[in-house]
């Protein structure tokens, strides 16, 4: 390895690593998983690193995918070296302009981690299906399987459009490889020098659009010519695999190493070869291998450049002994008559022995395989059950992977079988996201990777969740580069880090035989072996394995590392999986600590150096016993009783045992039950409120501000007290609004959602007479009020709902005994946005609609294992969709075109059936008012009256009203997302639907950054703010949404901030929902992104609106109807400086203490911005309305 | 009329001195001090345990929830640059140095004796003229003795002087059991002036919150007294230099605080309320003074009304009013 330079980095990593080098521009838009590429070239583009040609490349991120594309295009057209990168969504939004840019010739790559469309279903996760869609835009497609072929291939490409002309999409496999971290050999800037030659560029130069030397493209055809002109390229395509052949040698000259555009591996004279791309070739090369050492004629046809699919080298790669052929696609293209690259091959086959290209004489068996959607894992023993299906009764058109049980076409395979060569050392690691697993696995990669002659690869698992997330982390290490990308199965070394796991997660099934386990526990090595679950012990003991225990958290607090335990892990797993020796690991470990933590200061560094000295006198291994003692078993995911979907399929899902769910187990089309948040006891608070009620007033604050809906308020007849557990707590209601009167009242919280938050206490305003620093709800440890407070939840939840209708709705206190029907999602501990959608759910939950952008809210709003939108005792609840990013406006105004129209319907029905139901009631039903709650309920008993009239009369036009009779009923609907929709991607959708005039509700979450991407610049980004994309600090002021609806004078338009003023949450809700006709609310919502402390982010919301940052108000254009201004300022001049409150957040800090200057001009520039928007607000609600009039 | 003052080595225009306040947060007001003629400015403080926390701080947002959610594995772009240390502070000092002349001293407080000595070194190295040690410290253990404590201020006196070359200056409180004693440990140990004293923030309480709100009042004359005692007292049993701080508002406060032996007198709250130019009016307001009393300079001033210049020297140790009356039954 002695002059070559190794990066220890991931696919994302390598493929920006190039193509940053080798380009000028790159225009940008966030997607996972090729977020990172971008979020790379910009942190680049901001410390100066420049290309080969000696200068920085311009990074521009755009509104969206499609305009990343348009920008691409029209920056290849003139002139300069352009690049992009996404995946799925992403790409499909390029392709009108891929079409162009390859009709046009132009030079370009596309650098893509392969993701999963969405169907039936979104998924971040990787399969071919996105650059599938794209196969037929005359883009070339070039496949890596590794993280080093990433890095080569995406020069190899650079290099190969420019000589060829046809652009190429680089592709490969979205998490798999984009997010496996792996040693890899880079490539010199020499080498991108001589590959991509200043010929290539100067041609490409040449071809740019310049008033200098004037042409025109782009032009209109007719019949006449379009065809002809179509076919002129057809020489282009045809050179273009030899090009890329011929760049492939030359590479391998420069390098040492070798690619073919279609490559065999495997027996010389096999009889069956696998035909696959991507990732995957390299798990059946693995595979190959050992099969082969096993006697088995076996191979693989590894597919490196798709399109142009070159026959003849095709054919020529194949083995002339050949008699099956098995094409794995990892796409699903229904009704074809096969996917897309099985199709190529059978073709290839069928033409290319025509032509007899190649040895092959003897037409082959064909087989067509489907395998890993959405990154489901494809391993060796897949592979070889792949292998086994062929001859006569063969199963053709299988899948591979999974149970089919309904269509029969899935291979079975020995779920057992493992091929992990004995060199090779595997680690798992079980973490919590907020424990730092993740990032000390990745460090001690690149200790092995930079210490050691070995390879090494990572890989990591996250759960689904935002807050309390289990990760998993995939190590191998080993003397030759590792082609295994699937997850470990068999592990040498599996780690605990969270002692909670070992009753909830079978962490043993992946420890091989002699194996060791490592836990994390606060139980000492005597005391262990009695804590552990039957199922832990039994595995232990039949696997002859080793055990150590550390008290991790201990040593991590002693050292002042507080919860993270990341270094005091890594730290246990040098000192036991002896991958280098102690000392040499120890002073490793302190070297990287002193690199990774320096730019953090001295304190940190000294912490961590803290916790390496104190961790190994605190490691002990313990002692195995004979025999299982234990009585205790590994708990069930869901409690006994839950409803058998949720037992049964969920619940499989919560275990971890998804993957063994056969198909018939899911819905056909996507539809899930509401409502299963409920049986996902996540039980991640280590401290809950507990409610002091002599001091509480009954504001009802905490329960609006939860963002998990956690914590609830009920007022009651005292007599359902009876039965009550002796803990229950209740008393008198002192709220003199209620219709009733001597009810009680309860604050209960739900122990085991609860997500320990603490802003349930920031928010509450009363504190104990004789300890001030108590509030009415003081936090204590989860674990000893546990099974006490389960009992009173579920106590407090049989305590029927207060009747809605005699809920006052005009203040927070009593608003908030309205029954949320959004619960327990999976958003961050803290988060903004839930406490907006919870209200939502509780003022209109029984008669909603949702479209939900794609976005956190689409996240923990509707991502599998369950769901937290709810039902009320009625069955009444919100319906939620989610259709795309871009067009969720748009979407959700096809819900109110469906329901206005079927109200329409069901009206016109009435009028002609009066005489049959009788006229009073049609009467009452098309002149009901529906204006509030009373009202709606009215309605909901004419339709029960309407119906049951129904029953009895027998034509088709009754038979349609009883069907479209609910539509008589108000319907919501509630557009909801984020601002990277609502500003940048949806804005164009957004402001078409606020111009409809429709009767739709917008709610705007504003984090002002993409937060579910990992938080990027969006045009709701304030001046000044570091976000990603704007790493120098965002330079423009955020847009003003609001004015631009406001503009319209026919849309209401409130901008709230609950954490300010919560009663005017509340008032713009109702107003938005109430006013007949578009309707916007723009909602300041704290996020994780911003760099604050969760546990206390109203603050921040308050400092916001004091400052004049954002102002609050309300624009109703009905106001105008009774002669008074639309406008209502609900802001006061500002209290504090915007200084004050851009101290307090991380995202405007980390620009004062890095660029002081720039942040100081920012800042002021943001207090003028301030007071002038302030005075022309000041100015708009004071005028008369008459003047508007005019 | 020579105006000039010696202190911590070096000659003065003036005694008037800006003392560590935020107006020197800004370039240009350390330009507009020097064009109103102020004598030297002390810059605001570099607080160790402000750079602790914010690198605990800094720490915590770029790691908390990261690496625990597949589409948002950070936050945060990676910062190039980020200067968590004293860097933003010893930049200034070097910025604050080249863009006037008039003497810059920079003041510290730090949190651990190694924090004192490293901190120190890196400002002499960005060029200050003299470093004042702000020991800002209010001991709540109460195992800790009055002894323990008064060793710590004389052992960071000690490691500082033995870390830079520059002169030191101690800020400090009047909380101690003897400060004559105190201020004579801190003469041998080698101060180079003693700032007497150092005012604290004061916390309150607000009624409506039931909060506990820090505050800093503005210091009015009448807070003079208690320094200008203990110059008086000092004035002539300790080599190094006094600076007056406290209360000065007027041209009078400070002739006062010239008779009684300080080398410099500092401005703090008179500058935040009237603004920099005030310096000015101080300066006339003394001149004026000593025009009308017939001092030419201010060194002919300085000290001639210390503790052992006065008449009766024990005036300045009466501690009540009791004694006082004494007096008169004499």
């Amino acid at each position: 390895m002695k002059g070559k330079k190794y990066l220890t980095i991931d696919g994302n990593e390598a493929a920006a690593y190039v193509a940053y080098r080798v380009n000028e521009v790159c225009a940008i838009y966030p997607i996972t998983p090729s977020s990172n590429m971008a979020e790379w070239a910009d942190e680049w583009a901001a410390k100066g690193i420049k290309n080969i040609w000696g200068n920085i490349p311009s990074i521009a991120e755009m509104q969206s995918e499609g305009g990343a594309a348009g920008a691409v295009h029209g920056s290849l057209q003139a002139g300069a070296l352009t690049t992009t990168f996404t995946a799925s969504q992403g790409l499909l939004l390029k392709i009108p302009n891929m079409f162009k840019i390859a009709g046009e010739l132009t030079s370009t790559v596309f650098n893509i981690s392969a993701r999963s469309l969405a169907t039936h279903a979104l998924s971040i996760f990787g399969d071919h299906s996105d650059v599938m869609a794209a196969r037929s835009t005359g883009f070339a497609m070039l496949a890596s399987a590794s993280v080093q072929e990433v890095m080569d291939f995406s020069l190899i490409a650079q290099a190969s459009t420019l000589e060829s002309r046809i652009p190429f999409l680089h592709f490969f496999d979205g998490f798999r490889t984009s997010h496996e971290v792996a040693k890899i050999e880079v490539v010199p800037e020499s080498v991108m020098k001589v590959m991509v030659s200043d010929d290539l560029v100067r041609a490409h130069r040449r071809r740019a659009l310049t008033p200098d030397n004037p042409v025109i493209r782009g032009t209109a055809q007719n019949p006449d010519v379009f065809f002809q002109n179509r076919e002129t390229q057809n020489h282009f395509y045809d050179k273009c695999p030899e090009i890329v052949q011929k760049n492939m040698d030359m590479f391998a000259e420069l390098t040492g190493r070798q690619y073919k555009l279609y490559e065999y591996y495997g027996a010389e004279d096999a009889d069956r070869v696998i035909v696959i791309m991507a990732s995957a070739a390299q798990t059946v090369k693995e595979t190959v291998d050992h099969l082969k050492s096993n006697g088995e004629k076996v191979g693989v046809l590894m597919v490196r450049l798709y399109r142009p699919f070159a026959i003849q080298r095709f054919m020529e790669a194949i083995p002339a002994s050949t008699k099956s052929l098995i094409v794995l696609d990892r796409t699903k293209e229904p009704g074809a008559t096969g996917d897309p690259m099985y199709l190529d091959v059978v073709n290839a086959i069928n033409e290319g022995m025509d032509q007899e290209f190649g040895t092959l004489r003897n037409k082959p068996q064909i087989l067509a395989g489907r395998y890993g959607l959405s990154s489901k894992e494809f391993t060796p023993a897949m592979v070889s059950a792949v292998y086994n299906n062929h001859g006569r009764g063969a199963k053709n058109h299988f899948v591979i992977g999974i149970n089919d049980d309904v269509s029969h076409t899935s291979l079975d395979f020995d779920a057992n079988m493992s091929i992990e060569p004995n060199n090779v050392v595997r680690a798992m690691f079980y973490g919590l996201g907020s424990d730092g697993t993740v990032g000390a696995n990745k460090n001690s990669i690149k200790i092995i990777g930079e210490n050691t002659d070995n390879y090494a690869q990572g890989y990591f698992v996250y759960d689904s969740k935002k807050s309390g997330s289990i990760t998993t982390s995939h190590l191998r290490f080993g003397p030759n580069p590792i082609q295994s990308p699937y997850l470990i199965t068999k592990a040498n070394l599996v780690a605990c880090h969270q002692s909670v796991f070992l009753d909830t997660i079978d962490m043993l099934k992946n420890l091989t035989e002699g194996g060791t386990f490592l836990v994390n526990t606060p139980y000492s090595k005597d005391e262990i072996w009695a804590t552990l679950p039957k199922e832990v012990q039994s595995q232990l003991i039949n696997k002859k394995a080793r055990l150590y225990v550390i008290d991790a958290q201990s040593v991590a607090e002693n050292s002042g590392m507080g919860r993270r335990i990341n270094t005091v892990m890594q730290v246990c797993f040098f000192a036991i999986s002896g991958v280098l020796p102690r000392d040499k690991a120890i002073e490793a470990i302190k070297d990287s600590i002193k690199k990774t933590y320096g730019k953090k200061g001295e304190v940190i560094v000294q912490m961590n150096l803290q916790a390496v000295d104190n961790t190994l006198e605190n490691l002990y291994e313990v002692n195995i016993a004979e025999q299982v003692t234990s009585n205790t078993q590994i708990k069930a995911p869901v409690p006994a009783g839950s409803p058998d979907f949720v037992e049964k399929v969920l619940g499989e899902i919560i275990a971890g045992r998804g993957d063994d769910l056969p198909v018939s187990a899911f819905p056909v089309d996507g539809t899930f039950p509401t409502g299963t948040a409920q049986y996902e006891k996540r039980n991640i608070a280590l401290t809950i409120p507990t409610w002091d009620f002599d001091t509480c007033t009954q504001c009802g604050k905490c329960a609006m501000v939860c963002p998990h809906a956690t914590i609830r308020i009920k007022a009651y007849e005292p007599e359902l007290l009876a039965g009550a557990p002796e803990t229950f707590k209740s008393v008198e209601v002192r709220n003199k609004e209620y219709a009733e009167e001597g009810l009680k009242y309860t604050i209960q919280v739900a122990p085991e959602d609860c997500t320990g938050c603490g802003v349930c206490v920031e928010v509450c305003p009363a504190k104990q007479k004789t300890d001030k620093s108590k509030k009415a709800l003081v936090m204590e440890p989860q674990l000893p009020l546990r099974n006490q407070e389960a009992k009173n939840w579920d106590f407090f939840l049989s305590i029927p709902e207060m009747d809605r209708n005699k809920i006052p709705l005009n203040s927070i206190r009593t608003q908030q005994l309205q029954q949320p029907l959004f619960e327990f999602s999976g958003a961050c501990s803290g988060c903004g946005e839930t406490p907006y959608i919870k209200m939502l759910t509780q003022l209109f939950g029984d008669r909603m609609l949702i479209a939900n952008a794609t976005g956190c809210s689409s996240i923990y709003g509707g991502n599998l294992p369950t769901t937290p939108y709810n039902k009320n005792s009625e069955g009444r609840g919100p319906a939620w969709s989610n259709s795309l990013f871009e067009d969720n406006a748009e979407f959700g105004l096809g819900y109110r075109l469906a329901i206005d129209k079927q109200t329409e319907n069901a009206r016109q029905l009435v009028k002609e059936l009066a005489s049959e139901i009788g006229d009073k009631l049609a009467d009452d039903l098309l002149s009901a008012d529906q204006s509030d709650e009373a009202g709606i309920f009215e309605q909901r008993v004419r339709i029960k009256d309407l119906k049951a009239k129904l029953e009895n009369i027998d034509s088709p036009e009754a038979k349609r009203l009883m069907q479209e009779a609910d539509y008589l009923a108000k319907k919501s609907v509630w557009i909801v997302g984020g601002d990277g929709w609502a500003y940048d991607i949806g804005f164009g959708g957004l402001d078409h639907v606020l111009a409809s005039g429709k009767n739709v509700n917008v709610l705007v979450m504003d984090t002002e950054v993409y937060s579910n991407t990992g938080g990027q610049t969006s045009k709701a980004t304030p001046i000044g703010a570091i976000a990603k994309f704007s790493a120098s600090g965002k330079a423009i002021k955020k847009k003003d949404l609001g004015m631009i609806a406001m503009a319209y004078e026919s849309v209401y338009v409130a901008v709230v901030a609950f954490g300010s003023k919560d009663e005017q949450t509340l008032k713009a809700f109702l107003e938005a929902e109430a006013f007949d006709g578009p309707s916007i609310i723009i909602a300041y919502s704290h996020c994780i992104a911003h760099g604050i402390d969760m546990s206390n982010p109203l603050q921040n919301q308050k400092a916001a609106v004091d400052s004049g940052q954002w102002i609050l108000y309300r624009y109703n254009p009905d106001n105008v109807k009774e002669g008074l201004n639309p406008l209502t300022l609900d802001s006061r001049p500002r209290k504090v400086k915007v200084e004050e409150y851009m101290g307090m957040e991380n995202r405007f800090k980390m620009l004062m203490k890095s660029k002081p200057a720039l942040a100081k001009q920012y800042m002021e520039q943001a207090q003028l911005d301030v007071e002038s928007r302030f005075k022309h607000f000041q100015y708009l609600a004071a005028r008369g309305a008459e003047k508007i009039e005019e | 009329m020579d105006l000039s003052t010696k202190y911590l080595g070096m000659t003065l225009r003036s005694p008037l001195v800006a003392s560590a306040s935020p107006l020197s947060e800004d370039i240009s007001n350390i330009k507009k001090l020097e064009d109103a003629g102020i004598g030297a400015v002390v810059m605001y403080s570099l607080f160790e345990e402000q750079i602790r926390l914010e690198e605990k701080e800094y720490n915590y947002h770029t790691t908390h929830g990261t690496d625990a959610f597949a589409e948002a594995l950070t936050y945060f772009p990676e910062v190039e640059d980020y200067k968590l240390g004293p860097e933003l502070y010893l930049e200034h000092i070097r910025k604050a140095k080249s863009a006037v002349n008039v003497p810059i001293i920079a003041s510290l407080n730090g949190s651990s004796l190694g924090g004192w000595t490293d901190y120190a070194k890196e400002i002499e190295s960005a060029g200050a003229d003299a470093l004042e040690l702000n020991i800002y410290y209010i001991p709540t253990n109460a195992r800790l003795s009055g002894a323990e404590v008064e060793q710590q201020y004389v052992d960071i006196l000690k490691a500082v002087k033995g870390a830079v070359s520059i002169p030191v200056a101690l800020k400090l409180s009047p909380f101690f059991s003897n400060f004559s004693n105190m201020a004579k440990r801190f003469d041998e140990a080698g101060a180079d002036a003693l700032v007497l004293f150092n005012r604290f923030y004061q916390p309150d309480i607000d009624l409506d919150e039931f909060e506990v709100t820090p505050n800093l009042l503005l210091s009015q004359s009448s807070a003079m007294r208690l320094p200008m005692r203990w110059i008086a007292i000092l004035k002539d049993s300790i080599k190094a230099d006094l600076a007056a701080t406290s209360g000065i508002h007027t041209g009078t406060d400070v002739v006062k605080m010239l008779l009684v032996g300080s080398n410099v007198t500092m401005l703090c709250s008179s500058l935040l309320k009237h603004g920099i130019g005030h310096v000015r009016n101080i300066e006339d307001h003394m001149k004026q003074w000593m025009r009308e009393n017939d001092y030419a300079s201010v060194s002919e001033l300085q000290g001639s009304m210390s503790q052992h210049k006065t008449a009766d020297p024990s005036s300045f140790e009466r501690a009540q009013y009791m004694k006082a009356l004494t007096k008169y039954q004499l």
